[in-house]
């Protein structure tokens, strides 16, 4: 709280704040009409969530959470939007089932899985949230509730996948659960020296292992450049697996926002060692409980706060396979020669595109970099972003505040094609954010 | 547990019926919507289903939620809801009441049929509920009822005197019933929810102890357990309360809570 009159939105990252509140009701349906955007949980890390300017009222999905229908023959289910991944995987785990695909936080909304079109550490077995979605019902900007799938109104549904709640208000999301063998995973994990390796331990691992992703310790250059952690992991069977179901796990909480030298250039740089050494042995593996392997971040809640008043942004691109062996490297090396140090660093190797038309993902290595937000802040991101030009990759809209238009243009040949369809079904222009304002040209 | 619940779709209502399916109870669903009750008859068959699993006990049906139209705006339907309930649940042991409307004292100063529909509702057609409920309960020796009235009822003041008027008429039946029905076995259990972030406070200001639904629902079911005859939620407000009541009227009237 700012103790200010007017009530702010952030998401995330905590960057940008700007003036604007929820309204949340049960009657999702009812609620949304003659609103410019919804919102999940706000776990986007930039403007996505947020009204454009202007606009005073977004509306929040999350009291609509119901679960609807669920076939254990099938693992089909369908559910209203605001549904969470934490109360989805509370019910459904155990009884022997799990989200397809899961982001690395459980506090999202079916809502938001479906807008950011999101991806996980199983990308290039899975793809992403998407192509395990059935049909969606939409309230679309002439106010209008219908259903889209990969079938019905195609151009709808694609455009709705990875489009950031610009084509409409989903109401409810029909997918399909998966069935695990038992509610823990098997994981193991290996010390890797420097950004080659990983590309390599990542494509090794790639067909092996459903889940893969590591953690990169940026603030080491020249040889060492790219080192830290490669997890590898898979549903354990029911033979590895205790007797006994994973329990919930408690939370610890970051009371309010740490002072600025607590993210500072400094201590980032000693965690980022203590990180990497912290894992001694080369490898370790074993049976780890779901919440711990898929959500380590969600242990300490309002982790965000770390970063300060001024919050911070994450830069998450993907480096296409066609850019070459050198492109993660040459892309860490701009980061480094920026003086850009991040907490957190993760790398992910990505598979096939999918039906969304602005899904984020491609074939090749995604990196994703928490960064405090300072002065130089967008340079930075500009810096980072022409060298994901060069490259051919593009950038994550879910995570992002900064990035110029022009430069997303120039990623996203997809674009054209995105904004036709939603100027189809919004002539008008009535669906914004505060980040299609920025990225899009929208009016206001 | 077999419960007749009116209300369960939204707000608390719904967080309280998630966790009693949760935990193995029978539930059947009145309230005036029919479609909103069958996403919510839904909602808890799934819900239930988890526990089935995780009890595996091989039962492979997850539990009937079954449900009835219902409005506390025609009492004439309420004896038919009830019968209809007890049929499907085979004898039911609870009645829980969570619904009733909510404005602010505002909008029912200046609107009279708004404030005539929110007394009637919220007192006299739910009274006239409890006493159907409280006639079949007490037919097979009783039983729980449990009667969400508010905080709002404990004293006469400003911000809140139309709708308070109404849950402190409400919050006296059920002192009443208690007092003259507990030996026969029937137990009363009058819920008093302080501020608790719902939807049907959306747009009010939360004050520094906002309840949360799903912690309000766990005191409650706690409180049905051992028929406990008043329960504040949160727990805080028993404490505010106690305030409240003991503040001389000159003071009532100087100040705006
Ligand atoms: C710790 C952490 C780890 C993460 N890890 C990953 C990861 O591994 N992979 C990944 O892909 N993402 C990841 N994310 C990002 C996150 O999964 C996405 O931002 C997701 O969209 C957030 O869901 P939400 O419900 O909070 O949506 P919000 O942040 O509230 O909204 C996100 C977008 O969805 C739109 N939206 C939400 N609900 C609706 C609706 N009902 N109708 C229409 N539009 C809607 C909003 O308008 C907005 O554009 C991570 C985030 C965090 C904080």
């Amino acid at each position: 709280m700012n103790g200010s009159a007017t009530p702010t939105l952030s998401g995330w990252g905590r960057s940008p704040v700007v003036p604007g509140h929820e309204v949340r009701s049960e009657d999702l349906a009812r609620v949304t009409v003659g609103h410019p955007l919804s919102r999940g949980l706000g776990r986007s890390y930039g403007d996505s969530s947020l009204p454009a300017p202007g606009d005073a009222e977004v509306v929040s999905s999350t009291l609509a959470d119901r679960i609807l229908s669920f076939d254990p023959q099938t693992g089909d289910i369908r559910a209203e939007a605001g549904l969470s991944l934490r109360d989805l995987y509370r019910v459904f785990l155990p009884q022997g089932f799990f989200t397809p695909v899961t982001p690395g936080t459980q506090y999202v909304t079916l809502g938001g899985m479906v807008a950011a079109d999101i991806h996980g550490k199983n990308h290039h077995r899975e793809g992403c949230f998407g192509a395990h979605v059935t049909s969606l019902t939409l309230r679309v900007a002439d106010g209008r509730v219908l259903t889209c799938s990969p079938t019905v109104e195609r151009d709808l549904f694609r455009a709705t996948l990875g489009g950031m709640g610009l084509t409409g208000h989903i109401l409810e999301v029909g997918f399909r659960l998966a069935r695990v063998p038992s509610p823990w995973i098997y994981g193991e994990s290996e010390r890797i020296s420097d950004i080659d390796q990983f590309i390599h331990g990542l494509k090794e691992a790639g067909p092996r292992w459903p889940m893969t992703v590591g953690w990169i310790d940026c603030t080491s250059g020249g040889k060492r450049l790219g080192r830290g952690t490669l997890f590898k992991g898979r549903w354990a069977e029911p033979s590895e697996a205790p007797a006994h179901p994973p329990r919930p796990k408690g939370r610890f909480s970051v009371p309010f926002n740490l002072p600025p030298f607590a993210m500072g250039r400094l201590s980032v740089k000693l965690m980022n060692p203590v990180l990497y050494w912290r894992h001694l042995r080369r490898h370790q593996r074993g049976i780890v409980h779901p919440e711990t392997y898929f959500y380590p971040l969600d242990a300490l809640r309002n982790w965000n706060r770390i970063y300060g008043k001024r919050g911070m942004t994450q830069h998450q691109c993907v480096l296409p396979e066609s850019a070459g062996r050198g492109a993660a490297r040459r892309f860490l090396e701009v980061l480094v020669a920026h003086g850009g140090a991040s907490f957190l660093c993760v790398i992910k190797d990505c598979g096939p595109e999918g039906l969304g038309l602005l899904s984020f993902p491609k074939p090749g290595i995604s990196i994703a970099l928490d960064i405090a937000v300072r002065d130089d802040t967008q340079e930075l991101i500009d810096a980072l972003n022409e060298q994901v030009i060069k490259e051919g990759g593009r950038i994550y809209l879910t995570k992002d505040a900064f990035t110029r238009p022009e430069h997303f243009r120039a990623m996203e040949p997809r674009l054209d094609e995105w904004l036709a369809i939603r100027r189809k079904w919004d002539p008008e222009g009535k669906l914004r954010s505060a980040q299609s304002v920025r990225l899009f040209g929208d009016k206001p | 547990m077999k419960a007749v619940f009116l209300g369960a779709t939204k707000g608390i209502g719904r967080a309280l019926a998630r966790q009693l399916v949760a935990r193995g109870d029978r539930l059947f669903l009145l309230g005036r919507d029919g479609n909103d009750l069958q996403r919510s008859a839904g909602d808890l068959r799934a819900r239930a289903g988890a526990t089935a699993a995780g009890r595996a006990t091989g039962q492979a049906e997850p539990a009937r939620v079954g449900f009835a139209v219902c409005d506390l705006e025609n009492p004439d339907g309420f004896g038919r809801a009830l019968d209809e309930a007890d049929a499907e649940l085979g004898g039911f042991d609870t009645v829980v009441i969570t619904a009733g409307l909510f404005a602010t004292q505002d909008r029912l100063e200046n609107d009279r049929a708004l404030c005539r529909r929110l007394l009637t509702v919220d007192f006299a057609n739910t009274v006239v509920f409890c006493e159907e409920a409280r006639v079949r309960l007490l037919a097979r020796g009783g039983g729980t009822l449990c009667v969400f009235s508010s905080v709002a009822g404990e004293r006469g003041r400003k911000p809140v005197i139309l709708y308070g008027a109404a849950k402190a008429g409400l919050t006296h039946y059920l002192e009443g019933l208690d007092h003259k029905f507990r030996a026969a076995g029937l137990r009363t259990v009058c819920v008093k929810p302080g501020f608790v972030k719902t939807g049907m406070t959306e747009g009010l200001k939360p004050p520094p102890f906002a309840g949360t639904a799903e912690g309000v629902a766990a005191q409650v079911v706690k409180a049905i357990d051992r028929g406990k005859p008043v329960l504040y939620a949160p727990g805080m407000w028993a404490l505010v309360m106690l305030v409240i009541r003991a503040l001389p009227r000159l003071v009532m009237r100087r100040i705006g809570f």
